[in-house]
């Protein structure tokens, strides 16, 4: 039985991620789509209790498919997440006049 | 609950938070690395805390599984290049979505007989989503890799098919609400939901990705925000509500940058030909200038402001690099370059972002297009590197057009337009573009890569 109380976790949730989501800028949302990504292959969780719990040869064989789907995710999406935020650098040393201006207004990735 | 239960739970609830905290510390890029890599400890935590949950007993196929996990997952991470980005996110909610799906399906056959209708509702949700986000995924994916027509597929009756099909799986989902014991309708619905994840993405053409690749993300999400339900684990739930939520969020963004409705987006099958043959005609008394490149060399380095717009085609041509090296020399004789990024140029979101960061442009030169329009009428070369729906001012004059109505970037206001392309052949979408007649543009023809190669030794040579 589902009770009330996830329902609350969910709507919750939704809202926060909505909140956090909304302040991330356009030039970061490849990163974000593959930290999502990889975020939500939190579902390897179901996946190992499935894969452990020993309940029939097919659920056991369900579960290490699903284990194994889940933690490419994991494994692939975290890294390739690091590996591109890794590459957004700002400029080395702001000098110039057209450098200062940008620094006084950092827009240039924000919405 | 048992104290060993209490401490998984309090695990997960860590867990949650630093998965938050993550995707917080994405408001900023130099705060975002940081941030991800204590979402990652999140889920390594995540993961050993379940390792203990009393149901497990036998470990054989979770280390299999997690070790053939890790072997696929480490170079699709680490060795897939940005310019295949956008094929490997969709790949990756495949994946996403085959977990949720299948343990959907193991919960059902051991519940089957004695399932609560809420149960049901939440099992039923995750596998219809999460099965036809499969297939859907897959498709996309095809499509991006191109071993799939990036072409509409269309045929007459197609959106009724499609309805009706969706129709009736929603149907079959309802009557196992009040039947869960019926596993024909249950697999049924199943396989339904996987053909129409292929029949959803095949009328959807390459310049629309974006949205469906956010949509797709969010089906994802959300199924595993079933399984949650489902299971009755509270980190899934979040977990999935975050992804859904963001994946909603991007095709909100995407839906708008385009000027259209999510609806239109899947069952309007943009592209189909009639726009092309209304503007192939009148296009005939225009004349295009080309331009050799060593002129366009000299006018952008006598240029004070060159804005470099890129598109689709640059990915294609994979010319990021040159494309920063020809923005170096320009510096360096003074000239300042900017680089103005569509929200839907490339075929995900953020797709031009990630190849230039690739390519070392520092991120500050990177601009939104509210924020780099107003500077066109200021800017003495738009420099446009295969972009060209984002680019067409017909989106702003011309009620006929498809485009009518999207927002583009207005390369058209500036001093001049130097506009690289391969040849005049129409854009994606089939749409004639009035930039490319313009009395300020000028055409340099040509492989992006290679035109932009010629440019760097103009450059160097003045």
């Amino acid at each position: 039985m589902i009770s009330i109380i996830e329902l609350y976790v969910f709507v919750l949730a939704a809202f926060v991620g909505y909140q956090v989501i909304t302040r991330v800028p356009p030039l970061l949302h490849t990163p974000l789509m593959s930290a999502t990504n990889a975020i939500s292959a939190i579902s390897l969780v179901g996946s190992l209790v499935l894969a452990g719990a020993n309940r029939d040869t097919v659920s056991n064989w369900l579960g290490f498919i699903a284990v194994t789907a889940a933690s490419i995710n994991v494994v692939g999406g975290f890294l390739i997440t690091d590996r591109m935020l890794k590459m957004f650098r700002r400029e080395p040393k702001p000098t110039s006049a057209v450098a200062m201006e940008k620094a006084g207004q950092p827009g240039g990735g924000s919405r | 609950m048992s104290a060993r239960d209490l401490v998984i739970e309090a695990i997960y609830l860590a867990a949650s938070v630093l998965f938050i905290l993550g995707l917080k510390s994405l408001s900023h890029p130099d705060r975002a690395r940081l941030g991800m890599q204590q979402a990652a400890l999140g889920m390594v935590l995540a993961i050993v805390g379940t390792l203990f949950n009393h149901e497990i007993i036998r470990f054989d196929f979770i280390a299999v599984a997690l070790i053939l996990g890790t072997v696929i997952g480490y170079p699709l991470g680490m060795f897939v290049p940005m310019t295949a980005m956008p094929q490997r996110i969709a790949i990756s909610h495949m994946f996403g979505a085959l977990a949720a799906t299948l343990v959907g399906i193991a919960e059902y056959r051991i519940h089957q007989q004695a399932m609560p209708r809420s149960t049901m509702a939440a099992l039923g949700f995750e596998v219809l989503f999460g099965a036809l986000t499969v297939t859907g995924s897959f498709m996309a994916f095809g499509k991006l890799q191109e071993f799939i027509t990036g072409k509409p597929v269309t045929y007459r009756g197609q959106n009724t098919v499609n309805i009706t099909l969706f129709g009736v799986a929603i149907a079959m989902f309802l009557f196992l609400i009040f039947r869960p014991g019926t596993p024909a309708v249950f697999y049924g619905m199943i396989a339904l939901a996987l053909l129409l994840g292929v029949f959803m993405v095949l009328p959807i053409g390459g310049a629309d990705m974006p949205v469906v690749v956010s949509l797709l993300n969010s089906y994802a999400g959300l199924a595993s925000s079933a399984t949650g339900f489902a299971i009755q684990n509270n980190v899934l739930i979040i977990c999935g509500a975050l992804d859904g939520a963001s994946g909603f969020l991007l095709s909100v963004l995407m839906s708008k940058a385009m000027n259209r409705s999510f609806g239109n987006v899947l069952f309007g099958a943009f592209g189909s030909p009639q726009p092309a043959l209304a503007a192939g005609a009148e296009a005939k008394d225009l004349t295009v200038r080309s331009v050799s490149a060593e002129d366009a060399a000299i006018r952008m380095a006598y240029a004070g402001q060159v804005i470099v717009v890129p598109g689709y085609g640059m990915a294609v041509a994979q010319a990021q690099h040159v494309v920063r090296e020809l923005a170096d020399l320009l510096e360096k004789r003074g000239v300042t370059v900017k680089y103005a990024i569509h929200p839907v140029a490339g075929r995900m979101p953020g797709h031009m972002n990630v190849l230039l960061a690739e390519a070392n442009v520092p991120y500050d030169r990177l601009y939104d297009m509210e924020d780099i329009n107003p500077e066109f009428e200021r800017t003495d070369v738009a420099l446009v590197i295969g972009a060209n729906d984002v680019v067409n001012p017909a989106a702003r004059s011309d009620p006929q057009s498809p485009i009518y109505g999207m927002p583009i970037l207005d390369v058209d206001k500036s001093k001049g337009v130097i506009v690289l392309k391969r040849s005049m052949n129409p854009g994606f979408a089939g749409i004639e573009n009035h930039l490319f007649y313009a009395p300020n543009t000028s055409m340099l023809f040509g492989d992006a890569k290679s035109s932009l190669t010629r440019l760097v030794t103009e450059v160097k040579a003045l």
